[in-house]
């Protein structure tokens, strides 16, 4: 009872206290002296939301990098093979970590491959029925749902059980269909069941990737592809030669967004496997280590995966640039 | 009738019968396009409504056979899993825990990020600029960077494993998306409104909340069920900060049973279905919206 008080006196009081932080601020505001109005006023405004993202996300990230550097209960620097940075020492040595990296490079890669190549077919596809709409609805079906949910779709999918028994799991009842031994998808590694999990964040994605790339598709001028028909283009060439080249820009924004997705990639391992029979990918070897209480190496997990996501901050700032001098 | 109108019909009576023959060689042409669709469609479809049909059979019938061997009689649909799921007492608990953490969590973010929005899109101070880039780099930095030094602060401050932790660090880890979206919608509003309003005399905060705000009411309807799904559909977060307290909201305990239940694990059909159950109302229902808001973030609209 208590907690639905809280949380309604939140859902009304914040708007209100803001309500509030603007009108007297802005009284405060017009008393003050015509320049220094003029300087405060906009700091003023920004304040409540560039203050959030100082406390919660740019402290902490310069906070974790100095973690990274420390010893497990964050007491003093840390010591080991490579001095200070024997966090980043047990990163790139331990068994463990090695095979999170490997499996985060398979989500990076297959991921984001068949996310967007099965989203940019499926979009080129359903252009041509009349169906589309319902189509596209079946496709972005898995996108509202949570990787939680999804998991435990897919266990059911992923079922196995000893051959000779009756398969309960769709995927196993369909092998037994063509006469095949049930595969136990979730535990046969390192190739299957790492591929079973990719297979999953590729279901939960696809539509997003088709409901982006069909709007830029929608946009194409029914001209040009007239044009590409009457030379004579047959309609592979017009996908692979004219309406590719031209849906290019969003691939590799969907692209991007999707190689971010695949680094951050969490939920659906920790759900359905959680890093068991070699599984792990950086997001949750991070997240085990954190567990554990040993900040240090928690924190270098951390800063490895935010390092390896620079390159695409750096890709979206140079966008957000060349967005700006158009506008 | 005249005798014009009459040619006319039986001419498009006959090119009728000559296009219906090639639409019959058209379609046979496109026959494999229709089966490709509908297979992916499938694939697509049948997992989610596997689970669905298995939430509503009885575990022994689960074990025995797939969810398939349903759709023939005797069906033997039961509610005994969604009884059984609500019966652990933490269950019906989280799914409040749930909906405490996303309402104000989401109104939170949004309040804060539209003032900010606004301050970005029409004003200019000395280092907006910068402001706006480091703004829109943090839209893609990974929560586990900053977890460990926000559990910190969260400690140092006594609110760690409550309820009001989680609306604070979903408002951090939300706002730069939001300010991104909105300062974007904010400055493609027509300045000539603005102008007029500032030579009537208006301050800001009229400026703010008469014009701005309502303006930008579509692309925060949109974002605000964005935020909320993203909420309810959130584990990370509330694992990170809520995972051994009292108020672990429904995703957080559905996972601890998936994890600790080994084999009994398939009454949580239902909780799935549950859980679910809301995303995909919002989606049917507010489809326009929902992928609006889900569009709008990566390409510029």
């Amino acid at each position: 009872m208590d907690q639905i008080i809280t949380a309604v006196v939140a859902v009304v009081g914040v708007p209100l206290v803001l309500l509030g932080y603007i009108i007297g601020g802005e009284r405060v505001m017009e008393r003050l002296p015509d320049r220094l109005q003029g300087w405060a006023r906009p700091y003023f405004w920004a304040l409540p939301a560039v203050g959030f993202a100082t406390i919660f996300m740019v402290y902490p990230m310069a906070r974790t990098v100095v973690i990274s550097l420390r010893n497990s209960a964050d007491t003093e620097w840390a010591s080991g093979p490579w001095g200070v940075f024997a966090n980043y020492h047990y990163f790139f040595t331990f068994p463990d970590t090695l095979t999170a990296l490997r499996n985060s490079v398979a989500w990076l890669v297959f991921y984001t491959f068949f996310a967007v190549f099965l989203g940019l077919v499926i979009a080129i596809l359903v252009d041509r029925v009349r169906y589309e709409s319902l189509a596209k609805i079946a496709i972005f079906l898995p996108v509202p749902i949570s990787a939680v949910a999804a998991s435990i779709i897919w266990k059911f999918m992923f079922d196995y059980q000893t051959p000779g028994t009756p398969q309960t799991g769709t995927l196993n009842a369909v092998l037994g269909i063509f006469g095949r031994d049930p595969t136990p998808w979730l535990i046969d590694e390192p190739f299957v069941n790492n591929a079973a999990l990719i297979f999953v964040g590729i279901w939960t994605a696809v539509g997003f990737c088709m409901v982006i790339i069909s709007a830029s598709l929608k946009a194409i001028s029914s001209e040009v592809l007239e044009a590409a028909r009457i030379d004579g283009a047959n309609e592979f060439q017009i996908v692979r030669l004219v309406v590719t080249p031209l849906l290019w820009p969003t691939i590799t924004v969907v692209g991007t967004t999707m190689l971010i997705n695949a680094l951050k990639t969490f939920d659906i391992v920790y759900v359905m496997t959680n890093g068991a029979y070699n599984t792990d990918v950086i997001a949750t070897r991070m997240f085990s280590q954190m567990q554990s209480a040993h900040y240090g190496r928690a924190a270098a997990v951390g800063v490895v995966l935010f390092v390896a996501i620079v390159p695409l901050l750096i890709v979206n700032i140079r966008r957000f640039q060349q967005q700006e001098e158009q506008r | 009738m005249s005798a014009e109108q009459v040619t006319t019909r039986r001419e498009s009576a006959v090119s009728r019968s000559v296009s219906a023959l090639d639409n019959f060689g058209y379609r046979l042409q496109r026959l494999p396009l229709h089966l490709v669709i509908i297979i992916i469609c499938a694939i697509w479809i049948v997992p989610t409504l596997g689970m669905v049909i298995n939430s509503f059979r009885s575990i022994g019938d689960m074990n025995l056979a797939g969810w398939w061997t349903t759709l023939f009689p005797p069906h033997g649909f039961t509610f005994a899993s969604y009884q059984q799921v609500l019966a652990i007492e933490e269950v019906p608990v989280s799914i409040l825990y749930s909906i405490l953490i996303t309402i104000p969590a989401t109104v939170i973010q949004l309040t804060i990020a539209t003032m900010g929005a606004y301050a970005f899109a029409w004003m200019r101070f000395p280092g907006r600029n910068l402001f706006f880039i480091v703004i829109v780099g943090l839209m893609v930095v990974p929560i586990q960077m900053t977890l460990i030094p926000v559990l910190q602060i969260f400690k140092a401050l006594h609110v760690n494993g409550t309820i009001l932790s989680v609306w604070l660090a979903h408002s951090g880890y939300g706002l730069p998306f939001e300010v991104f979206l909105l300062r974007n919608y904010l400055g493609g509003l027509p300045r000539e409104i603005f102008e007029s309003a500032e030579v009537d005399g208006a301050g800001h905060s009229v400026r703010f909340l008469r014009i701005a705000v309502p303006m930008t009411i579509p692309a925060i309807a949109s974002l605000t069920i964005f935020v909320f799904l993203g909420i309810w559909n959130d584990l990370l977060v509330a694992l990170a900060f809520l995972g051994v307290s009292a108020y672990r909201p429904f995703t957080v305990v559905i996972t601890g049973l998936v994890t600790s239940q080994g084999g009994g694990w398939q009454y949580l059909t239902a909780a799935a279905v549950l859980q679910m159950a809301l995303p995909l109302a919002v989606f049917i229902f507010l489809q326009r919206y929902f992928v609006r808001g889900i569009t709008s973030g990566s390409v510029k609209g």
